[in-house]
């Protein structure tokens, strides 16, 4: 049994909040602050990644975990490298239009993988630009800097030319090929990206994008909860990283008298009804452990893995109740459910980590496990490693949880108000920063 | 490499020789014409059939055109042969999967091909007994093979002999589509009119486009022991179905071991001894695969070149085919249309429809619309994807407020029983209603479970009803009950169970 298990509520989640924060720490390239997509030998960076380390530090700071100075510096070294970076969309460049690429050599800062140029990832790293920016506000040269180098990165982000004229954003663009062929479509974690990219105060997405998008939203009864689907469980959290969503709704939610917050709680719901149900009889699902979502996950082709005759998805975003799903689950994705719904996220976090302690190194959590695949030690399949998304959301999360910091933050920030009031989004906070302002 | 011989075709056994002289008997009289017909009919496939045999019911004088065979691409080289294959590949899979349903599979499972072919040869002339030209004749219809050419506003030509008509109904039908990749022609390509007269099979299959009688075949073949890629130039398959549908199937299909290529687009193909080579192009990602056969031509254009259209003043399109109104007429207002030739969802089940609708309207007067008429289609795909009435997505553009009340199947007795637990039936339902709009199943029976969700839309019986009817139990139709009785629960709002519970306690 894990130590981390006897210890209170409040106690555990900061033992587990630091360990997180202390991935960033750990990671980060000191030359041109980019931080790696996972521990793993020879990883690329992860733009998101660097967008959640933004959004890390000052939190971190406040939690007395990093001098505010060392913090301004590392969000620094980010931006000054990323307003540096080569945007000619060049098959080694870092980015185009604004955008940057997936994954990044963390030497040079230059596209590996073959990888796209991601709208998602990007919004994700600007949301951790405009964090800093939000948060650091001191006069001095430094903080100066990393504003003004902020304010002029979102500016140059082109979002109306990641729409390729369509009614959604595309989902990504390559220099050998062109756009890639779908846009966002359906419910995911994209509230983010259409609020930053209507916000814009230059290259702002046409006005009915938005509509566009939820267009195609499925509100579905499922195990008895009215729910807006999407079946893998971090698509209801990311955004909800930055954007406090209680009690302010576009208008689909106002139709359906609901909003994203408690969406997201009717998410854990029918996750544990899923694994209640467990269809497919793996080994462990129960109303204590859930959590099917984006993780790493065994291989059929896997050398030392003796599993049965299945398909394994190796990282793929798991969902329900129509999958995939080979039995692998994600104690991050339980733990980001935190501000959610508190009482079912750490029933399962505990249930998970005495079942499985080895999920836990140094009090980080592994991004997946999968106890019905038992490699040759005798012992649960667990990813090896440790994934900076993960970190960066279990951070933001018991953040929000603990103190809401990071929301109260957020909701000072004039762009993404704004991109979320030309969605539709009225109410709450929104509301009274309007009448605030005209007082 | 294979010595795989796409070329070799069926053998003309006694079934074919039943089936062709049923359909297409080679030793055939046009009649004489001796007055104008009331209604002649341009095609023998479904829509042709159904219209003829309806109008030749009331009594009209009818006169029935065919080119080719009567009984169209339905009955000669599309679901009748094809669900013949299915059954066949079906029963592989379930001896491969035996153990699944707790049986020992058989030691040494060995596909006869040959046997399947004939099975499907056997079936398709045994149907010719309700199929066939002489039953036709016999029920009064006027037959004709030829080549129709209209001449005017109410008169055609079949193989220079003038037909007048008082009303017409032009249901040609429609050909496979094939795709212009260069080489393809060059190198050889099987379709839905040409695959069912293969005699062994091929050992790589490769099939371009993910539709619904692609993805039908490439599962079958596949079944049968052909190693399948199955590409499609989209993000899903059956682009037309909803995402969760098309996502079960996808994944249904790598169970199966088909290899799936999504955002993939053939760009060449070329042959290497025996070999058909095909490039493929996945975004940036560019390779080549080698196989024995190609089947293409899964979508469909319709046929409305050689009829002389323009001469009865009937306006068509080469790829959306002849324009009808919500009455099936066509700017010619004797002439009707009706079938593949002239509507975009493309389903025996829509086209004889519609074929009855022109008989009303043309000969009875009648003012039915297409549009009300509420047609469910079915990919018979394992599990099969059956749909009726409106997708989300359509609702969501018409401003209709729409929910779904969605059972997996894994929530359902039977389904668990036996084995089955994949899919799902979701009932879509105005917001604030009990009004049914439409539903999607995906179950192994999911073509004949859609029915049931028909049959309550056009009677108007809305979820309360259907809450209320007892299936018998257990059986994989209940989850539309299960999805009826979720609906009734979202009825008990907090303030009614407050009340009740009041009442309750008195």
């Amino acid at each position: 049994m894990s130590q981390l298990c006897t210890l209170s509520d409040d106690v555990m989640l900061a033992r587990l909040q630091r360990a997180a924060f202390g991935y960033f720490v750990e990671t980060m390239n000191p030359i041109n602050g980019l931080i790696p997509d996972t521990s793993r030998d020879n990883s690329p960076v992860s733009i998101a990644v660097v967008g959640f380390a933004l959004s890390v530090y000052p939190a971190g700071v406040e939690r007395g975990w990093m001098d505010r100075a060392e913090a301004a510096q590392r969000c620094l070294l980010a931006l000054r490298f990323f307003h540096g970076s080569d945007q000619s969309g060049s098959p080694t460049a870092t980015g185009y239009k604004g955008f940057y690429y997936h994954f990044l050599d963390i030497h040079l800062g230059r596209r590996v993988w073959q990888s796209e140029l991601s709208m998602i990832d990007s919004a994700i790293l600007i949301a951790g630009m405009l964090t800093a920016a939000a948060w650091f506000d001191a006069d001095n040269a430094e903080e100066t800097e990393l504003r003004a180098l902020a304010d002029a990165l979102y500016r140059r982000v082109d979002w109306h030319w990641s729409q390729d004229g369509a009614d959604t954003i595309r989902q990504g663009w390559k220099p050998e090929c062109g756009y890639l062929h779908y846009g966002w479509e359906g419910y995911s974690e994209a509230i983010l990206l259409y609020a930053l990219a209507l916000g814009s105060p230059t290259h702002p997405v046409s006005p009915d994008c938005y509509a566009g998008w939820v267009a195609t939203y499925q509100w579905e009864n499922l195990y008895n909860q009215d729910f807006l689907y999407a079946g893998p469980l971090f698509v209801h959290h990311f955004s909800q990283a930055w954007i406090d969503l209680r009690g302010i709704r576009d208008p689909f939610m106002r139709e359906k008298q609901s909003d994203y917050f408690e969406n997201s709680r009717r998410a854990v719901e029918v996750q544990i009804q899923y694994t209640q149900l467990n269809p497919h009889e793996f080994k462990g699902y129960d109303r204590n452990c859930w959590g099917l979502s984006a993780c790493d996950g065994p291989t059929d082709e896997q050398q030392d893995v003796q599993n049965e005759p299945r398909r394994l998805f190796g990282y793929a975003a798991r969902g329900v109740p129509y999958g995939p799903d080979d039995g692998t689950l994600s104690p991050p994705a339980v733990l980001s459910s935190l501000p959610f719904a508190p009482e079912l996220a750490l029933a399962a976090l505990r249930n998970m980590l005495m079942r499985h302690p080895d999920i836990l190194t140094d009090d980080r959590l592994a991004t997946s496990f999968n106890a019905s695949v038992i490699c040759h030690d005798g012992r649960p399949w667990i990813s090896p490693g440790h994934y900076g998304l993960d970190q960066g959301i279990i951070f933001m999360m018991i953040e929000n949880h603990r103190s809401e910091s990071i929301w109260r933050l957020l909701r000072g920030c004039g762009p993404l108000a704004s991109g979320l009031r030309k969605g539709g989004f009225a109410g709450g906070w929104l509301d009274a920063q309007v009448a605030g302002a005209s007082r | 490499m294979t010595n795989f011989d796409a070329s070799v075709r069926a053998p003309l056994d006694a079934f074919e020789r039943k089936r062709l002289a049923a359909v297409s008997p080679e030793s055939w009289d046009n009649p004489e014409p001796t007055a104008p017909y009331q209604l002649v009919i341009v095609g023998a496939g479904s829509a042709g059939l159904a219209a003829a045999r309806a109008a030749a019911t009331l009594g009209a004088r009818v006169a029935l055109i065919e080119r080719h065979m009567i009984g169209g691409t339905c009955f000669n080289t599309g679901c009748v042969p094809s669900k013949a294959l299915l059954r066949t590949a079906g029963v592989y899979a379930e001896m491969r999967d035996a153990a699944r349903y707790g049986a020992q599979p058989p030691a040494d499972i060995q596909v006869d091909f040959a046997a399947a072919m004939t099975r499907l040869r056997r079936i398709r002339s045994h149907l010719t007994n309700t199929t066939s030209v002489r039953l036709l004749v016999a029920s009064g219809i006027d037959v004709f093979f030829g080549n129709t050419q209209f001449q005017g506003a109410d008169r055609l030509s079949v193989n220079g002999q003038m037909l007048q008509f008082e009303k017409a109904l032009i249901a040609a039908g429609a050909r496979p589509d094939v795709p212009d990749i260069p080489g393809l022609k060059q190198a050889g390509f099987l379709t839905n009119a040409t695959v069912f007269d293969l005699a062994e099979l091929p050992p790589r299959l490769l099939v371009i486009g993910g539709g619904p009688l692609g993805c039908e075949l490439a599962q079958a073949f596949e079944r049968l022991g052909s190693k399948v890629t199955i590409v499609q130039n989209l993000p899903l398959f059956l682009p037309h179905e909803e995402r969760d549908a098309a996502q079960t199937l996808s994944e249904a299909f790598a169970r199966d071991g088909i290899e799936v290529r999504l955002n993939t687009c053939a760009t060449a193909v070329r042959t290497e001894g025996a070999e058909k080579v095909v490039d493929l192009v996945t975004d940036d990602y560019h390779n080549t695969i080698r196989v024995d056969a190609i089947l293409t031509g899964v979508g469909r254009r319709p046929n409305v070149q050689g009829l002389a259209l323009e001469a009865a003043g009937v306006e068509f399109d080469e790829t959306a085919g002849i324009r009808v109104d919500d009455y099936l007429r066509t700017s010619n207002p004797r002439i009707y249309s009706a079938g593949d030739v002239c509507l975009e969802a493309k389903f025996t089940d829509m086209a004889e429809e519609s074929a009855r609708i022109v008989v009303r309207n043309a000969l009875l007067g009648g003012r039915e619309r297409l549009s009300e008429r509420i047609v469910p289609w079915c990919t018979y795909t394992d599990p099969e994807i059956a749909h009726v009435g409106l997708y989300v997505r359509e609702a969501n553009a018409r401003g209709i407020p729409i929910k779904t009340f969605t059972i997996p199947m894994h929530e359902v007795d039977r389904a668990i029983t036996d084995s089955e637990q994949g899919g799902f039936v979701k009932l879509h339902v105005r917001e604030g209603s009990d009004h049914i709009l439409g539903a999607t199943i995906v179950s192994r029976d999911a073509g004949d479970m859609i029915s049931q969700v028909t049959l309550a839309m056009v009677a108007g019986v809305g979820m309360r009803t259907l809450a209320k009817v007892i299936h018998a139990y257990p059986t994989k139709t209940e989850a539309i009950r299960q999805a009826a009785m979720a609906y009734n629960r979202t009825r008990l709002t907090p303030r009614i169970v407050a009340r009740l519970q009041r009442w309750l306690a008195r």
